[in-house]
């Protein structure tokens, strides 16, 4: 659990899930240059390849391998637990 | 001094020439036997005079590992200017061309990258008016 809200404090790995969400399976290439463009991010691509390691680890982001490509791909589900522990439609009833 | 050639590394010569010229639409310039190889290279049928493309052999052993890593990173060996990308991206993708990278609009560039068959990654830009 430590993992899913360490990731998702930084605004950078933020980011980078915003804009996979945008458009699924991207390389790190185009993560980098949609973070520099749109975001302002100036971060080198070790830098993001680290973020993107932080957000692998606590299972947000997955890694796929298509042949001599690598992408990356959101993944929710993680989250889940959050609105689990802490309900999102008002009063417990 | 002026830039008058620039070269891709390809694993295979007539591979890289059929999708240069077929796909991609260049023309061939030079073709000169050199023992093993060819000097080998390509010009832009807008632009016959201009700079050349050279499809050199990548068989020096630091190559391979070097163009694969890239690759896996998803970054382009180098760019091409087009007019219209997202024309381009169609009548590639229709060709059989394979995208690592739909046309993204960066602000002052929309930019896609393909994959040319002979382990590089080639980005093709389509420059867009500042607002």
């Amino acid at each position: 659990m430590d993992d899913l809200y360490r990731a998702i404090a930084d605004p950078t790995r933020r980011a980078i899930l915003d804009e996979l969400v945008e458009r699924d399976g991207q390389s790190l290439f185009e993560l980098c240059g949609r973070l520099t463009m749109k975001h302002g991010i100036g971060s080198s691509r070790q830098a993001i390849s680290q973020h993107l390691e932080v957000l692998e680890s606590a299972g947000l982001v997955i890694v796929r391998r298509e042949g001599r490509y690598k992408f990356h791909w959101f993944n929710g589900e993680p989250l889940r637990a959050i609105t689990k522990r802490w309900p999102t439609n008002g009063l417990r009833s | 001094m002026r830039i008058n050639l620039s070269s891709v590394p390809v694993d295979d010569q007539a591979k890289a020439l059929r999708f240069y010229t077929e796909m991609l639409g260049f023309q061939k310039k030079h073709d000169i036997p050199m023992g093993e190889h060819r000097w080998l290279t390509v010009v832009s049928p807008e632009d016959p005079d201009g700079v050349e493309l050279a499809l050199e052999p990548d068989e020096h052993p630091a190559v391979k590992p070097f163009k694969s890593a890239l690759v896996e990173d998803g970054i382009p060996f180098t760019s091409f200017a087009v007019r219209d990308i997202a024309a381009e991206h169609k009548r590639l993708e229709s060709l059989g061309v394979r995208f690592t990278q739909p046309p993204v609009d960066y602000g002052t560039v929309i930019a896609a990258v393909l994959d040319d068959t002979c382990g590089n990654l080639i980005m093709i830009a389509q420059e867009t008016p500042k607002s």
